[in-house]
């Protein structure tokens, strides 16, 4: 098991007001991605925890990219994930910005 | 006195040897073994069909049943290598040199056996090609075939899975060879000939029906949301803006999803009529809703597939058929068809390095080429214009003068940046190459070379190599749809910049798609059991792709 953490600046505060939202499950080549409005401005974190080991730098490009493309500004990702691959993971953690910027119900 | 008869001769003698075990042309599954030894020598060229989906499985274990002191050294020339008797036979020394095209199912094996000399290799083919050789330099002493039923002359039915049986067929017979057909059952009238009775020697009926494998149905339950963003950059793309009306999809989930995102996102884009309406294609069943909803105008066959049977009689005007209403597949024409008159082919592969070349073989793994090798190639010898092919020919050469520029087929990789177990698709070196010092090979094992492919579409974009004026574009073009692998970020964001300014590297959002749109709720049918529904009834899904 590894864990990694990145802390960025997004661009701008995500929108809408929703706390919490999820995506995705845990499983063989996929990922749950729980996202939580609690960072101030446009603080952004991501936490990663993933049975598979050696894969950081492509972590950390996925990220990025992933702040810049979708300004999670304010949110806290926690990432767990089942041995997913990038794009995969890409896809989930944008998911789970659209989720959260949904107006809440 | 020159002898000019020697071959009819000997080939006389072979069926007098085999007549004795024959009652007419019929002989008893029991005595295959004894034929086998009657009608084939020492050192022949052997035939064993074993084609990309029908396998002659009875004359396989009949033939790795001889006597050894009998039958040795036979140089097996066949497309494929699917059954584990295929490779017994080298084990034993029944056989000793391979000329073929296909081993998926024992690629392992086959790897193992050539490292340990087990195996002397003449060549891996693709079908067209060993087919060719058939008529020149590899034509077969005798011919192991298969067929559904025969009728007393001999003559043969082949039904929807006629595969390569009329090419084996037209070497051997026509050559002084001899055919010996496994059948599943002799019957006083077929519903059609498909193989005429005067080139068959020999008929066995086999205890069973012979093997075939479903290897064509892509279950849409497992397609996943990356597949269907490739599929959508496709469509959108290449599809598009090309207008591909006639075209060859490979076997993938990649295309697998295109097939599927046809009545649905292809619709949207006011595309039916306009693309994919006439295919060199076995019978997939993900395209049964395009199908039915009318997309699709004209489909010919390289073999059947399992379960699609009542379907395509159902649906002649779309599919081949016979006399008989069953589908008429033919492997060779159908390649021919690919290569000559498609103007699009779209597969997967396993690896593709930073010019373009790809390749499907790892170190311990040896597929061979199939088909894919002739549909994801540029034929030469092509001279009939279309939109899509000048279209392309003009993109790679825009100053050439138009009437003498060649047009170009469109060859696209579609694959994931990221395969199994997330080794990356793309690398800086093919393993086919290290597979080729190590086994001496002259030519590394290359599925589409560099020089024929004109388009990589992953999940991260379209990369159009026609528009690509250096190595040094072409390298950062491929990179720019790299990914996250190592030779996705090892690109140089600048250059890949410029080039995505003059289209020659489209992202997602270059094309106006956001990949949270790509959902399998796009997806026609999302399982087998759609597919069924799609087909109303007719389609009939094999065991094990059922699940209710």
């Amino acid at each position: 098991m590894e864990t990694l953490s990145y802390r960025h600046t997004a661009a701008r505060r995500a929108a809408g007001a929703r706390p919490m939202a999820i995506v995705g499950v845990v499983a063989s080549g996929n990922l749950e991605v729980l996202v939580e409005r609690v960072l101030p401005g446009s603080d952004c974190q991501v936490e990663i925890s993933t049975p598979v080991t050696g894969f950081a730098k492509v972590w950390e490009a996925v990220i990025t990219d992933f702040v810049e493309r979708r300004s999670p500004g304010g949110l806290r990702l926690s990432i767990n994930d089942g041995g997913a691959r990038a794009d995969t993971v890409s896809l989930r953690l944008a998911q789970a910005v659209r989720l959260i910027e949904e107006d809440g119900r | 006195m020159t002898i000019w008869n020697k071959a009819r001769a000997a080939r006389d003698a072979r069926l007098r040897a085999g007549g004795r075990i024959a009652k007419g042309k019929i002989v008893q599954a029991a005595d295959a073994t004894a034929l086998l030894e009657a009608v084939i020598e020492p050192g022949d060229r052997v035939c064993l069909e074993g084609d990309n989906q029908k396998q002659a499985d009875l004359l396989a274990r009949a033939l790795a049943a001889v006597d050894v002191a009998k039958v040795h050294d036979l140089h097996m020339v066949q497309s494929g290598i699917v059954l584990p008797e295929h490779l017994d036979l080298f084990d034993s020394g029944i056989a000793k040199r391979l000329d073929y095209a296909f081993s998926g199912p024992q690629s392992t094996r086959i790897a193992r056996m050539l490292f340990g000399g087990k195996i002397e290799l003449g060549a891996v083919h693709t079908y067209l090609e060993l087919f060719a050789r058939y008529f020149v330099d590899l034509t077969p002493n005798v011919a192991l075939i298969v067929a559904v039923a025969a009728d007393r002359d001999g003559n043969l039915y082949t039904g929807a899975n006629t595969e390569d049986t009329p090419t084996v067929v037209e070497a051997t017979a026509f050559k002084d060879g001899v055919v010996v057909a496994q059948v599943n059952e002799i019957v006083d009238s077929l519903p059609r000939v498909d193989i005429p009775g005067d080139r068959v020697n020999f008929v066995i009926k086999s205890d069973k029906p012979f093997y075939v494998e479903p290897l064509f149905t892509r279950d849409p339950g497992a397609i996943t949301e990356t597949q269907i963003l490739t599929a959508m950059l496709a469509i959108k793309g290449i599809y598009a803006p090309y207008g591909i009306k006639r075209l060859n999809h490979g076997i993938g989930f990649n295309t697998a999803a295109i097939e599927l995102l046809l009545p649905t996102y292809g619709e949207r884009l006011g595309l039916r009529g306009k693309i994919a309406t006439r295919f060199a294609l076995n019978p997939h069943p993900t395209l049964i809703p395009a199908i039915e909803s009318g997309w699709v105008e004209q489909i010919h066959s390289f073999g059947g597939e399992v379960g699609m049977e009542d379907y395509i009689r159902a649906r002649s005007d779309i599919y081949f058929t016979g006399i008989d209403g069953s589908l008429r597949s033919n492997r060779a024409i159908c390649q021919t068809a690919g290569l000559y008159a498609c103007d699009m082919f779209i597969g997967s592969t396993l690896q593709i390095d930073l010019q373009g070349n790809s390749s499907t073989v790892t170190t311990q793994r040896i597929a061979g080429f199939g088909g894919a090798p002739n549909m994801g190639s540029d034929s030469h010898g092509r001279r009939h214009p279309s939109a899509p092919w000048l279209m392309a020919g003009k993109e790679a050469d825009p100053d050439g003068a138009p009437a003498l520029r060649r047009g170009r087929k469109l060859v696209v990789q579609i694959v994931e940046t990221f395969g199994d177990k997330n080794v990356p698709t793309f690398v800086e070196k093919l393993d086919a190459i290290e597979l080729a010092d190590k086994l001496k090979l002259e030519l590394a094992p290359v599925m589409v070379y560099a020089d024929d492919v004109t388009h990589v579409v992953t999940e991260a974009g379209i990369a159009n190599l026609l528009l690509c004026r250096s190595k040094e574009e072409r390298e950062q073009a491929i990179r720019g749809v790299a990914g996250y692998t190592d030779v996705g970020r090892g690109r140089d964001a600048k250059m890949v910049q410029q080039l995505r300014e003059r289209g020659v590297v489209r992202w997602p959002e270059d094309l106006g798609i956001d990949p949270l749109d790509a959902d399998r709720s796009l997806l026609a049918a999302r399982s087998i059991e759609d597919l069924v529904r799609w087909s109303g009834g007719l389609y009939a899904a094999p065991s094990r792709f059922r699940n209710w």
